[in-house]
């Protein structure tokens, strides 16, 4: 399997999908080996092999690579559109951007590539040489079967499909679409588009997009399935927070970036705000469009009662929860979206978005139209003042997302291997 | 005697629109009008203009010997008043042959039996009264919204001076016992239950034009054929949603081809007459008594009260509208009559019920909006308005109470001593009264 990130190093959704499969996968019996860019040494070994690409030799002078990829220069992507970007990294890409593309035929023919293993301005140069390290993997390592989770690593798993003709699958997370709306980076389309033209099999993480993968990369229906993610994996640390505030809290969680939305959550918020002044509205994360959203908070006057923590991680993550009594993902366009499991597991009630494969799965949600800020903010006020909501939201909601299990994505998932090797 | 009795439901509900938290307060209108009389006329178009118009026929061309019986909700008659006065005048037309009979429900199809006896009782009785004015006869059988029943709510409609009562024939209820005959209420021994024969009901009104259903196609003379083989049945009731005809199965399944041609086939194949429930409840001696000490109704394969209550919505929201009647009452305002009532209809409770994620399809048909909490978040908006302005009218209603105080005083109490207690206690309501206005 190739991925881009495993825990605890994850910047996203992506890393604990790839753990909650993979563990169940390797519960039911199937071994995985498990190649990231970058291991730091301390990912969760309970579920699979962990191998860094960093670690990997590559031969250059080896006639593969010559014919692959010849004399090659990469060509960076000169776009504030950079997927998966954190806050830290974002400060990088500004302040470092002027960067030096490395020809690799001149360096040395035997070396390591050292991957920073994030999502930087690099990241097509990472791409390629990934790739390359796959090459090597594909060599040395037996399987049979080559599964590439999102984009990053289709071309990696093209090249082991070449090397090793065993079957490919690719997996799709997220597409273009997702992240950018209509203004999509071609680059990475390209990449997503060859990627799927090449794999033998295209697993979605829901219909939501299955639909775009059909529609919009052009796949067959027939090579494409869904397969949801599951819930189960998820642990909660239930850390209880003495409430500082006496209002009651609704959170937003996850990337300030177009595909998640923050500007519906922002309006809706000034709604709710215009009629009950005993709330408070959290955002909780950062991103590209972060100060954008702290402008608007000052244009609609509510900054009094919102407010901005930045990114959050680990026991964090689990402390804003249990302050929180309300739970908004107003995603635009959301593959799958496990913070709102995450949520429902920490006892908080979730409003989300219809444009989300998760909405397919969960029952105990109110679903709203991304762009219906009266629904939204209607659903945020009821569950704040309706007891008997937010009470069966809670009650239902753990069990909901304890239903919803890894093992049958993993069963799933094996039913579709044996079918693509018999 | 062997008889087969029809009854048909006919109801609409006042559907809510779409009331979000910042209406609460400012607009007090509940009812979505456009999509009520959109629904109204459809449904007048589909089923009951032309089922009425067939049912003519068939009461004229058998002479009398087919009868049919009907219970029409208060919030339908108020319907058809208001969008679709046709619909009124064609079933005046079917009262008009005495072969039709009209029975007593709720007022409003609500789920009052249940919580509150005196809500019950005043909205059965202007219900017989709407039906009398409308139709020219007195209801003498009863039937409860969606044929919920049980021991208790039996005595409550035996007080009331009915002679029957028309429920399901469930059979955790009738065990082995066939619902082809009359029974008897457990303590009430004149106080009769008919009870539907769910299976050849639902073969009409369900499984009509369900191709897997080995009877598909369901013709006339196979319907007979199962009558004449039922084990010597006194009465075999098949109640039904009157929008089953046109509605639930459309016209081109062929249900009023089926419904035209039934009556001659049972007529001159069979020993069956048509009866209506009043002639039966004359007629047939209660073979046994029937012991139903929880509600059942017709609903699901639950026969239960599960669609309209028993999740947390459903029990906060029922809770919730019922705390309302003291102060319904104390204000006595027809606005508030109106709405509180409308609100009671137990179609409000059905779209919050959330036992159908898995096979919602059935249900959806019945219902607007897309999740029970919608359903929900709808229904509380409404009623933290209803809230608001009930208190409002208590504090701003010092007017009445103080004539009715005058009028105490001027029949009961000494004059000198009330007027200065009440004057004190009257001061303060209006002060309120004022800093409610002027916030």
């Amino acid at each position: 399997m190739f991925g881009w990130e495993y825990p605890p190093h994850i910047t996203g959704g992506l890393g604990t999908a790839c753990f909650g499969l993979t563990k169940a996968m390797v519960n039911q019996g199937d071994q995985v080996i498990f190649i990231v860019p970058k291991a730091y040494g301390d990912e969760s070994t309970e579920a699979a092999r962990v191998v860094s690409a960093s670690d990997i030799e590559i031969d250059l002078s080896q006639q593969f690579y010559k014919d692959n990829w010849g004399d090659l220069s990469y060509i960076e992507v000169n776009s504030s559109l950079i997927p998966y970007v954190g806050l830290n990294d974002f400060y990088n890409v500004i302040n470092n951007r002027v960067r030096t593309s490395t020809d690799i035929t001149n360096l040395s023919n035997k070396r390591k590539y050292e991957f920073s293993g994030t999502y930087g301005s690099t990241l097509m140069e990472e791409v390629e040489r990934y790739a390359m390290v796959a090459a090597s993997v594909a060599k040395n390592y037996t399987y049979d079967i080559i599964h590439a989770h999102d984009w990053l690593t289709y071309k990696a798993g093209i090249i082991a499909k070449q090397i090793s003709g065993k079957k490919l699958v690719i997996h799709v997370h997220a597409t273009e679409f997702d992240r950018s709306g209509e203004n999509i980076n071609q680059a990475v389309y390209d990449v997503e588009r060859y990627g799927m033209d090449n794999a033998d099999h295209i697993v979605c993480v829901s219909e939501l997009t299955r639909n775009i993968v059909i529609t919009r990369y052009g796949q067959s229906p027939d090579k494409v399935s869904t397969i949801y993610n599951g819930a189960n994996s998820l642990v909660y640390k239930d850390i209880q927070m003495e409430k500082a505030v006496k209002e009651k809290v609704v959170t937003f969680l996850g990337r300030v970036t177009f595909q998640k939305g923050p500007d519906y959550f922002i309006e809706a918020a000034a709604k709710v705000l215009k009629y009950d002044k005993n709330v408070r509205f959290v955002m909780a994360g950062s991103g590209d469009m972060l100060n954008r959203m702290i402008a608007l908070v000052a244009k609609e006057r509510i900054s009094k009662n919102f407010h901005f923590t930045g990114f959050l991680k680990g026991d964090d993550v689990n402390k804003m929860y249990s302050l929180s009594d309300v739970y908004v993902m107003p995603s635009v366009s959301e593959p799958f979206g496990i913070s709102p499991l995450e949520a429902m597991n920490a006892n908080v009630p979730v409003i989300i978005s219809k444009q989300s494969g998760v909405s397919e799965v969960l029952k105990y949600a109110i679903k709203v139209d991304f762009w219906d800020i009266d629904a939204m903010a209607n659903a945020i006020y009821c569950l704040l003042n309706y007891p008997a909501l937010s009470r069966m939201f809670i009650k239902k909601g753990k069990s909901e997302v304890e239903s919803i299990r890894w093992e049958d994505s993993a069963m799933k998932l094996r039913n579709l291997y044996y079918k693509l090797l018999r | 005697m062997k008889s087969i009795c029809f009854y048909f439901q006919v109801h609409q509900p006042f559907r809510l629109k779409q009331y979000r938290f910042f209406d609460i307060g400012r607009n007090h209108y509940y009812f979505n009008d456009m999509q009520n009389s959109w629904i109204c006329k459809r449904v007048a178009e589909k089923c009951y203009l032309p089922t009425n118009k067939l049912m003519l026929d068939l009461i004229k061309q058998h002479k009398g010997a087919f009868k049919i019986s009907y219970s029409i909700s208060g919030t339908a008659l108020d319907q058809f008043e208001r969008f679709t006065p046709e619909v009124i005048d064609s079933f005046r037309e079917l009262a008009k042959t005495g072969c039709v009979e009209f029975l007593a429900e709720t007022y409003t199809h609500s789920l009052a039996a249940l919580k509150s006896k005196k809500e019950f009782v005043s909205q059965v009785k202007i219900h017989s009264d709407k039906i009398e004015s409308l139709f020219g006869q007195k209801p003498k059988v009863f039937r409860n919204t969606e044929l919920i029943y049980s021991d208790a709510i039996g005595e409550m409609v035996a007080d009331m001076g009915f002679k029957a009562q028309l429920t399901e024939g469930a059979k955790h209820v009738l065990g082995w016992r066939s619902p082809n005959y009359a029974y008897s209420h457990p303590y009430k021994d004149n106080f009769k239950l008919l009870l539907k024969n769910f299976q050849l009901s639902d073969d009409i009104a369900f499984r009509f034009s369900q191709h897997s259903w080995p009877g598909y196609p369901l013709t006339t003379e196979k319907y007979v054929e199962w009558l004449n083989n039922l084990d010597n049945p006194e009465c075999v009731n098949l109640f039904m949603d009157y929008e089953t005809f046109g509605e639930h199965q459309w016209k081109e399944t062929g249900i009023f081809e089926f419904l035209k041609y039934l009556p001659s086939r049972v007529l001159s194949h069979s020993n069956f007459t048509f009866n209506t429930p009043s002639e039966l409840a004359e007629a047939l001696n209660p073979v046994d008594k029937t012991y139903v000490p929880y509600p059942i109704s017709w609903a699901d394969e639950e026969r239960d009260l599960t669609a309209w209550l028993g999740n947390d919505l459903q029990d906060d929201a029922f809770d919730q509208i019922y705390e309302f009647e003291q102060n319904v009452r104390k204000v006595d305002d027809l606005n508030f009559w109106i709405d509180w009532r409308y609100l009671q209809t137990s179609d409000h409770f059905y779209y919050m019920c959330t036992k159908w994620f898995s096979d919602g399809d059935v249900h959806k048909y019945f219902n607007h909006y897309d999740t029970p909490y919608e359903a929900y978040m709808n229904y509380a908006n409404v009623l933290s308005d209803f809230r608001l302005r009930l208190e409002d009218a208590l504090v701003c209603s010092p007017l009445p109470t103080k004539e009715q105080m005058q009028e105490k005083i001027i029949t009961k109490e000494p004059v000198a001593k009330k007027t200065t207690t009440k004057k004190s206690t009257a001061k303060p309501k209006q002060t309120k009264t004022k800093k409610s206005t002027s916030e």
